[in-house]
């Protein structure tokens, strides 16, 4: 036995060491989660009795009981559709260049960088741009459009990266099998790769969105207005968004308005949770699909 | 078996994953200070059976096992014994070279650090490097990255590592499937200057390898239901010049495996 | 007949106008395609020309070694000074007081999932955590005010409503996410064998995760917890909301600070004229939170390509 070596070993010391970390990272974990739950928690009781129809139908005012997120949530289906609209085909199209069309050369690894470098910059600075170039420059002014243009660029690195890793995936073989029996570069991308590609490509512009739907921040910078009591009606209309309204509310000090951004907040919320739901939905139901 | 100490035995021994039965009887004694090997076909057990000497087989979720293993008498498999003190007393070396991503130094100080060692570090590591014959190599690089050597190196280091814990058994799982026949000869070399001091057991799908290095063989099978027993085990030249079950004549002649 | 293309009708045309056809969709196809990926280039060209020229209308009325000298901050009073160490000040304070909080949780969390945890448990934290990450800011902002600062209040009487302390907590518990996510990557990405090493020379699972698993992704990590930071340096809601907005150069948490991203936000709720000074501010914190931010992601980046060790 080596009992008398120059190994002490300590075993007892080390078994108990490893225990009690092991159970400070369990609880660190658990720290994560309860957090989120305390969180959730505080807005719901916040929210309770502010949260009614007359709530979502009004539009806001100076007397917390009469106030409402109508004119916010116009706002943000605006601006959310038109986000929407531009940012999938250039995001996907992006995706579908860099990943089929674009040999292994420089110009694509200065594309990709510049992308991921992207994805890093604060969303205010973006604000900042879409103030300079949209509103200013190209004299959009502070309407639905220049905000939805700014959302945009946002968005796309998110979607970029997200279509490509999904494009990635599909296997090399269905492809070499297409070229083999005489298809088109395009045809093999139309056919092959996009079909098998979209449930990846439909989570990941889904979840993009429903990260631009909570920014405040860069709205601001162009100045969507903080208190609107219009609905815009076309893309050259001023608008506010929920964010926003969540935000001017909880910046008034009076009680009643906080609980007004609780709701809001619970409103918010469940827009999200609404369309992760249908992403993880639609992704389960194509792939059920495509597996047939 | 002659006139050596028995250092490890297994006793009826069985591996379950789960349901399924990896192991089933198995029953040998390992001398001391020989190179023991255990060869068969593919698939039949042999790194099962060799990880079962040290409890490796612990970390695989849903693994049990009945019977028992003893280490100079005591079994290894009680209750009230932890796997890491097996494995400071029974080291084992991989198939691939598995070295981590630090110096030549740290590698193999490393276990001695974990084991908490109390003394020279520096000559520790330096006398394991001797007896893994890679001191000469690296003797001027110590503090490099392990990463930089060449296999037949990198598993030579591995064995350094081993052999730093001063382990009374080292297990080899297929050391040199990964390597050139240069170092592959390395390693042999190796393994039969090291049984001088240590126990060895070897798993190793090449019979030749098994001729030229071990002093006792094991030959294993996997039957119908897949689990893996022992057909036969003696001394490595009387098994390979005289079998005394057909199965074990079957394999080493060629007729399957 | 050629019919191996089942996609196009090749009864009336000959091969050769086939050819020609295809081959001109082909090129207008993968112009296009490169028009987009081209659009993304032209954000950070955009981005960077914008902030550039605009913050050279500021710097034409303040000079330079004010700007990054001066300790104080007041360019909607009189008298006027631009010394914009006041918001890095701010924005450092509270980014320090997150990772602070996201990095040690965030590393635990990642160890715990990636060393000790079972499928099933993994299974079901992961997508919590997850959701942490996905909530709006202005959401923590919101907690941050009337859920954290009353309560810390009761342990601080000092602290005034606004403050640092609370913004950095809430902003690290929305970054222990981006910790724990990406250094759970680094560390499942060790391969197994290198942990069989560790085990096999009779170290305990906790010496096999710190001491052979986390050195072995150490460049993982290290560019998760940068990012983490660059992500907080960058928030903008939950600072404006909890953090105040008096630009001061302190450490002390328990007051009330601006941060640079803050400080953007009131001057755009307000009404500062286009073409004056106090409009050309934000331009320049602007871009020097732009180049804050890019550097850091740059150094991540390089860090990673640096250390990363192949398996």
């Amino acid at each position: 036995m080596k009992n008398g070596s120059a190994f002490q070993r300590h075993l007892r010391i080390r078994q108990i060491t490893g225990y009690i970390n092991g159970t400070l990272f369990f609880l660190a974990t658990l720290t994560g989660i309860i957090v989120l739950i305390v969180l959730i928690v505080d807005v719901f009781k916040d929210s309770l009795g502010w949260l009614d129809w007359q709530f979502i139908t009004s539009y806001p005012s100076r007397k917390p009981q009469e106030a409402g997120l109508l004119s916010a949530m116009f706002g943000t289906l605006w601006v959310m559709a038109l986000t929407a609209l531009f940012s999938f085909p250039v995001g996907i199209g992006t995706a579908i260049y860099l990943e089929e069309y674009a040999p292994n050369s420089r110009l694509r690894r200065l594309i990709q960088t510049n992308i991921n470098n992207l994805a890093g910059v604060p969303s205010i600075v973006y604000g900042l741009l879409g103030l300079a170039l949209f509103v200013q420059a190209l004299a959009l002014g502070r309407s639905v459009l220049a905000g939805a243009l700014t959302l945009t660029l946002m968005s796309l690195p998110v979607i970029i990266i997200a279509a490509q890793e999904a494009i990635r995936s599909v296997p090399e073989s269905y492809r070499l099998g297409a070229f083999a029996l005489g298809a088109t570069r395009w045809q093999v991308v139309r056919n092959i790769v996009l079909p098998n590609a979209i449930p990846g490509i439909l989570t990941g512009t889904i979840l993009a969105m429903s990260r631009a739907i909570g920014e405040a921040a860069p709205m601001i910078a162009i100045s969507a207005l903080v208190y609107l009591t219009f609905i815009p009606v076309s893309p050259m209309d001023r608008f506010t968004v929920l964010p926003i309204q969540i935000f001017n509310w909880v910046s008034r000090p009076q009680e009643g308005f906080w609980h007004l951004a609780a709701a809001g907040i619970i409103v918010l919320l469940f827009v999200l949770l609404t369309m992760n739901a249908a992403a993880i939905i639609l992704r389960n139901r194509f792939q059920k699909r495509t597996e047939e | 078996m002659v006139n050596n100490v028995a250092r490890l035995e297994a006793k009826s021994l069985e591996l379950w994953y789960g349901k399924f039965q990896a192991l089933r009887g198995i029953s040998l004694v390992i001398p001391q200070n020989q190179v023991t090997a255990i060869i068969g076909p593919s698939g039949c057990g042999k790194s099962s059976l060799l990880r079962c000497f040290n409890r490796m087989n612990d970390l695989i979720p849903g693994s049990s096992v009945k019977g028992q293993v003893l280490f100079d008498g005591r079994n290894i498999y009680a209750a009230n014994i932890d796997p890491t003190e097996v494995r400071y007393r029974i080291g084992m070396v991989f198939q691939k070279p598995n070295p981590f991503p630090k110096t030549i130094f740290e590698n193999v100080a490393f276990g001695p650090r974990v084991n908490s060692f109390i003394g020279d570090l520096e000559e520790i590591v330096e006398r394991a490097l001797h007896r893994a014959a890679l001191w000469d190599e690296v003797k001027d690089r110590l503090h490099k990255s392990a990463m930089q050597l060449s296999g037949g190196q990198q598993q030579r280091l591995c064995i350094a590592r081993a052999l730093a814990l001063e382990p009374e058994v080292i297990l080899m799982d297929e050391p040199c499937s990964a390597l050139d026949p240069v170092a592959t000869l390395k390693i042999e070399d190796l393994m039969k200057s090291l049984a001088e001091n240590y126990t060895i057991i070897i798993v190793t799908h090449n019979m030749q390898q098994a001729a030229r290095v071990s002093d006792m063989a094991a030959f294993m099978m996997m039957e119908e239901d897949r689990a893996g027993v022992l057909v036969e085990y003696g001394p490595t030249s009387k098994l390979f010049t005289n079998p005394q079950d057909k199965r074990t004549e079957d394999y080493i002649t060629g007729r399957f495996g | 007949m050629d019919s191996a293309r089942t996609t196009v009708d090749v009864s009336s045309l000959s091969l050769g106008r086939l050819r020609k056809q295809s081959r001109l969709r082909e090129a207008v196809i993968q112009r296009l395609l490169l028009a987009c990926a081209l659009i993304s280039v032209f954000t950070t060209i955009g981005i960077v020309i914008i902030l550039v020229v605009q913050a050279a209308g500021f710097f034409r009325k303040v000079s330079i070694l004010e700007f990054f000298t001066g300790t104080q901050w007041t360019p909607l009073f009189q008298p006027q000074h631009f010394g914009v160490l006041p918001l890095v000040g701010g924005t450092l304070l509270t980014a320090g007081i997150a990772i602070l909080v996201a990095i040690p949780i965030g590393l635990a969390a990642a160890v715990y999932l990636s060393e000790y945890a079972q499928d099933r448990v993994r299974r079901i934290v992961k997508p919590f955590l997850e959701v942490l990450a996905g909530i709006p800011t202005v959401v923590y902002g919101y907690f941050a005010l009337t859920f954290l600062t009353p309560l810390l209040r009761n342990i601080f009487p000092d602290m005034i409503v606004f403050n640092a302390l609370s913004a950095g907590m809430v902003m690290g518990a929305m970054i222990i996410p981006m910790v724990s996510s990406l250094s759970e990557d680094a560390m499942v990405a060790v391969p197994r064998s290198l942990r069989d090493a560790g085990y096999g020379l009779g170290a305990t699972r906790f010496e096999v995760a710190t001491r052979v698993v986390m050195p072995a992704a150490v460049s993982g990590i290290v560019a998760a917890c940068i990012l983490a930071l660059s992500r907080a340096v960058g928030e903008t809601m939950i600072v404006v909301i909890a953090a105040g907005s008096t630009p001061k150069l302190t450490l002390n948490p328990l007051e009330s600070i601006q941060t640079m991203t803050a400080y953007i936000v009131q001057i755009s709720l307000g009404e500062t004229p286009h073409g004056t000074v106090e409009y050309y501010t934000i331009f320049a914190v602007g871009l020097l939170l732009f180049f804050m931010t890019l550097l850091m992601n740059l150094f991540s980046q390089w860090f990673v390509g640096r250390y990363r060790e192949k398996y």
